[in-house]
């Protein structure tokens, strides 16, 4: 392995301008023209290096499901059994809240 | 105009449109809330109703750094649920996040089960029902039952500018149950809806309370021409929380999309809201260009792996469903259909005819089998008419079932008739006294001393000779008019077995 | 008197607990430091009031007989990705600047139990993204080391615990607490001469951490010895019930049984990390741990972790993917910055709040994350990157059969320019070649410093022992700083 990226790489598919707009947009990150001046040739570069992943033979792998093998533990049904993790925290859960009202959260008005 | 004709006894339901007959196809997701004390990933209560964002962990305020762990009677509820519509049961599930904005979902993810769900393939029988257009029982599919969170509560009509954001729902478990799409009628996904809700409450894992939102549905439905055999465009009406609006949510969406696609036009795959005030159905704005869930496993979260004694403890402390419990009530205890449905509909019905089926059968000292069509038929219409006629002047605290039980046992000794059974409890009802003693003071017995009704027969048979001789000449009609002059003649309170017997022996 | 500020954590816990001074005299000594300090911008705040309260309570027990913690006197740094009570927790980003979070986070809440205090919240890559400490919304680390080539350029002190790094080595913290997802203890410990370790994942809870990537993130210490680590591990290590991947193993007695006697135990050297490209210096010092090893009395074996190419793309899906969704929470609505444009709806808001909050680096991984889990790519990336995971494991699995911990670089070269490889994030991506396999694979790893290179900057060699096996590490890294000698520091020129 190198610690220099392989020319090979820049043969990868790109993603063009529109398509890091969409994706933008779905991650809520409002971006502007400038924005997508640099984000898509860095975005191209990554997805090119980290396309060498497809050479691995990974058809009789399966995928990562525990870091460690661990079972997941259940919790008793109790509440507040935890203070740390229980409830009737509304001064708590509101105390650093923009906009907090009559003990909600406040955001724009929504049209369902 | 579209007009509704039957069919055959696969699907009855069919539109004649303009251009042809038209069919539906509609798939239920039931959210169904699950019952537990704590949410699924928090200790926080799940109880309705609290004081805004009082309800709230600061694991449901998604602050950061706060992370989930399972509660182990969600996860249980869910099984036995899976068990009760005999589904598979996934020893080895995963949770995964699906991923959108909203601002009733404070990690901007819902937790949920794509990939790897708890409970796999089930079903649930719906019974036929003529007159609702169901010609025979029908087994719908269920494809799956998974375990997810809820999300919080928008209120729009709070403030002129801005929405409230309460996230007391935020979390509960939920189980999210996903039909086939094996429903080919309004009336079929309302008797499915029916089912699933009461087999939740029998396995006590879900209120089935549609009004508070324990239980909702998301409703798919899409329309084809009759003999079409692909799918045709669906739409999904989200958060519909009744039997009644679910059947009219299809109803117009089924209208609605025949009409779109008979003016030539075609079907877009959306998410719809229905308005319970107008019966309709329309587009769903906010949720526009949620189709990109990038649903992947939750890091948060190791895979789910039950032991076996855990799925064993939740098979055995299932209680009997409705569809054995339907069948024992017609084999072992003798009732008819329409008495063993109508019992097994709700659990607060079977729940009330068990308790008095074994009062009775213990006071009479006879099998249940013996006394279960009595009890059936004074639990579904004799108690109630009588609760109905007495409105607020009678109290149900009074109706005990050992009070009832003593009623039916006078019954079936013969000792009262049904008349005087209703007017007993009726007392009951308003006064709590015991019927033995309410029998005797108010003199609502019937006379089975044989010594009172030969007297008042032999009278009748003396002021009627001419009858008696007709009678004995081969005119057996007349046995009525002495039964009935000897119930006269006894003022109503003559046992009937008795003055028949007596009859029978005195005019030969 | 020596100076205070250089005692490390349980020279000062022992000094304390011995009466040789007091804890209030500790915390007094670092709070200047730290006061003197700003040209390193190492913390995001400070809190010396904090810092003393936490000495007296010792001094208090002290002088009342009562037993001390594990950390008792000891003022540490605290990573600014840890929630504090009441005290401003901001992960460096622009999106949580004014958050007091209304509760503590479980590590640094298990600190204060054993007695430690609180100088400060240490500067950090934005959300922990970053191998310089250059995305932090609170400006750039500096590195106390500076090379004696004549030129004055500011170097990277690592990252993402850059603070933490730059402010044990140039004494203003005996110790501070660090974070690891793909290298971030072990990469800052390199680049400034200290000693960190992430210990196996689950080790520490992550309760009250800002999430990056779940399935990665570790916390760990920083300090300026290999013992020093122990100490401070013991006390941040253990089960947490409010965290599902944390380990419910008993926490040993790390510090206590210390051995750098090595005989019997097999050292592996990965073949694979010699790469081209790697700095000569950088081999070379690999070389003298070989040899550091062998003379604790360890066998040095070959051992091969075949897919080592391929961690870093992996980890470049992995990270990012987790991180997209971890960070979707960050929302305005519920706590920290909101940016509402006139007439804005809340879709408006959540983009342009994310757009304000969020710096280039972070939005770049949350872009990437999106795309690699969006509909149609989601197996060629996200899955397929799980399943090399599983064979980078499965490599270490099969090593480890040969070995009872590996030895290598921590990092290919030694600290860079601030402002070298700013615009080229792949380039920035690469210094943690050698850190993320280990991440990847949930092990414990550690970086102890080696020696200076002929700039006069420190390296680090990296220890990476099996799940559960921080002795086994810990005692390979102490076996290496004895023989290393490494004690130089930093000129003071801030």
């Amino acid at each position: 392995m190198k610690l220099t990226l392989g020319a090979a790489n820049a043969a990868f598919m790109s993603v063009t301008r529109e398509q890091v707009a969409k994706i933008a947009s779905l991650a809520r990150i409002k971006v502007d023209e400038g924005d997508l001046d640099h984000f898509v040739p860095e975005f191209n570069a990554i997805l090119g290096f980290v396309e060498q992943l497809g050479e691995v033979d990974t058809s009789s792998v399966e995928p990562m499901t525990a870091v460690i093998p661990q079972k997941l533990r259940l919790r008793d049904d109790v509440i507040d059994a935890d203070p740390l993790t229980g409830g009737g925290k509304q001064a708590e859960v509101l105390a650093n809240a923009p906009v907090a009202e009559h003990g909600f959260f406040g955001v724009p008005k929504v049209i369902e | 105009m579209l007009r509704r004709v039957s069919g055959g006894k696969m699907s009855n339901y069919r539109i004649e449109g303009a251009t042809g007959t038209w069919e539906v196809v509609i798939g239920l997701e039931v959210h169904a809330q699950v019952t537990s004390n704590a949410k699924l990933f928090s200790g926080a209560s799940t109880q309705f109703g609290a004081e805004p964002n009082s309800q709230v962990s600061l694991v449901d305020a998604a602050m950061p750094g706060m992370l989930p762990v399972p509660n182990r009677e969600c996860i249980r509820q869910a099984v036995r649920t899976g068990m009760a519509i005999e589904a598979q049961i996934n020893a080895w599930s995963r949770f995964d996040r699906k991923n959108y904005f909203y601002a009733d979902l404070p990690q901007g993810y819902q937790i949920s089960q794509l990939y790897h769900p708890l409970v796999g393939k089930g079903s649930l029988t719906i019974e036929a029902d003529e007159k609702a257009g169901i010609p025979e029982d029908k087994v719908i599919g269920i494809e799956r039952i998974h375990v997810e969170q809820d999300a919080g509560k928008l209120m729009h009509d709070q403030h002129p500018t801005m929405s409230y954001v309460d996230l007391n729902r935020t979390g509960v478990a939920l189980m999210e149950i996903v039909s086939d799409p094996d429903m080919t009628s309004p009336a079929e996904a309302g008797a499915y809806i029916r089912k699933l809700r009461a087999i939740l409450r029998y396995v006590g894992s879900c209120d089935g309370n549609m009004e508070e939102g324990s239980m909702r549905a998301d409703v798919n439905v899409s329309v084809r021409k009759v003999g079409d055999t692909e799918l045709g465009t669906r739409t999904e009406t989200k958060n519909v929380n009744s039997v009644r609006f679910v059947m009219q949510a299809i109803e117009h969406e089924v209208q609605r999309q025949i009409d779109v696609l008979e003016d030539g036009g075609t079907i877009v795959q959306e998410t719809r809201l229905f308005d319970p005030n107008t019966g309709t159905t329309r587009s769903m704005r906010s949720k526009e260009d949620a189709h990109d869930y990038r649903y992947f496993p939750d890091p948060d979260l190791l895979p789910l792996e039950l032991e076996q004694e855990f799925l064993d403890e939740c098979r055995a402390s299932l209680p009997e469903l409705p569809d054995a419990k339907r069948a024992r009530y017609t084999g072992e205890l003798g009732l008819t259909d329409y008495n063993a449905r109508e019992l097994t509909a709700e659990v607060e019905t079977f729940a009330r005819f068990e308790t008095l089926l074994a009062e009775t059968a213990k006071a009479l000292g006879k099998p249940e089998a013996k006394v279960a069509t009595p009890v059936a038929n004074w639990s579904l219409s004799v108690a109630p008419g009588v609760i109905k006629a007495l409105g607020d002047e009678g109290d149900m605290a009074n109706a005990t079932p050992e009070r009832q039980a003593a009623i039916l046992k006078m019954q079936d000794a013969g000792e009262i008739s049904g008349g005087q059974a209703k007017e007993i409890f009726e007392i009951v009802l308003k006064t709590g006294r015991e019927p033995d003693e309410i029998a005797d003071t108010e003199g609502l017995k019937q006379v089975s001393d044989t010594g009172a009704i030969e007297e008042a027969i032999e009278k009748i048979m003396a002021a009627n000779e001419d009858k008696v001789a007709e009678y004995r000449g081969g005119k057996d009609k007349l046995f009525g008019f002495f039964v009935g002059q000897t119930m006269k003649a006894m003022q109503g309170k003559a046992n009937p077995a008795v003055v028949n017997q007596i009859l029978k022996d005195k005019l030969g | 008197m020596t100076d205070l500020t250089n005692l490390g954590v349980k020279a000062i816990r022992d000094g304390v607990a011995a009466g040789d001074f007091t804890a209030r005299e500790v915390a007094e000594s670092f709070n200047a430091n730290v006061a003197a300090a700003a040209a390193l911008n190492a913390f995001i705040v400070t809190t010396p009031e904090h810092a003393l309260a936490a000495a007296d309570a010792v001094d208090a027990k002290r002088a009342a007989g009562e037993e001390l913690g594990a950390m008792a006197g000891v003022p540490i740094g605290m990573k600014d990705l840890f929630a504090t009570r009441g005290v401003q927790t901001s992960a460096a980003s622009a999106i949580l600047e004014g958050f007091k979070p209304e509760y503590e986070s479980t590590v640094s809440q298990k600190l204060w139990d054993a007695g430690a205090g609180m100088l400060g919240k240490l500067n950090l890559d934005q959300f922990a993204m970053g191998s310089s400490n250059e995305t932090s919304h609170f400006g750039n680390v500096a590195n106390p080391w500076k090379a004696n080539d004549g030129g004055n350029a500011v170097l990277a002190p690592g990252g993402s615990s850059g603070g933490s790094s730059a402010a044990v080595a140039a004494r203003l913290a005996p110790a501070a607490t660090g974070t690891d997802t793909g290298g971030s203890i072990r990469q800052p410990a390199a680049f400034t001469g200290i000693s960190g370790i992430k210990p196996t994942y689950g080790r520490c809870s992550r309760w009250g951490i800002v999430a990056f990537a779940s399935s990665l993130d570790q916390a760990g210490p920083m300090a300026r010895s290999v013992e020093d680590c122990a100490v401070m591990l013991g006390a941040m290590a253990g089960f947490d019930p409010k965290d599902s991947t944390s380990l419910d193993a008993p926490v040993p007695d790390w510090a206590g049984a210390l051995s750098a006697d090595l005989r019997g135990k097999k050292v592996g050297i990965p073949k694979e990390y010699r790469m081209d490209g790697t700095d000569a210096e950088i081999l070379a010092s690999w070389d003298d741990g070989i040899a550091w090893l062998k003379d604790a009395g360890a066998e040095v074996v070959d051992v091969s972790l075949p897919h080592t190419k391929y961690a870093l793309p992996a980890y470049y899906i992995v990270a990012p993917a987790e991180a997209s969704s971890n960070l979707a929470r960050y929302d305005g609505v519920r706590y920290g910055l909101r940016d509402l444009p006139e007439g804005a709806g809340l879709q408006d808001m959540y983009a342009a709040t994310r757009a304000a909050g969020f710096g280039p680096e972070v939005k770049r991984r949350i872009m990437l994350g999106t795309y690699v889990l969006s509909a149609g790519f989601y197996d060629a990336y996200y899955t397929q990157a799980m399943k090399v995971r599983t064979l980078i494991q499965r490599d270490f699995n099969e090593a480890f059969e040969k070995c009872d911990v590996i030895l290598a670089p921590t990092t290919p070269t030694a600290a860079f320019p601030l402002g070298d490889k700013l615009d080229d994030p792949l380039a920035m991506y690469l210094n943690d070649v050698f850190s993320v396999p280990a991440s990847l694979a949930g092990l414990p790893a550690m970086s102890v410093p080696s020696r200076l290179n002929a700039k006069g900057l420190p390296l680090g060699l990296q220890l990476v022992g099996k799940a559960m096996d921080e002795q086994m590490v810990l005692n390979a890294g102490l076996a290496i700083e004895q023989r290393a000698g490494f004690d130089a520091a930093p000129g003071k020129w801030w």
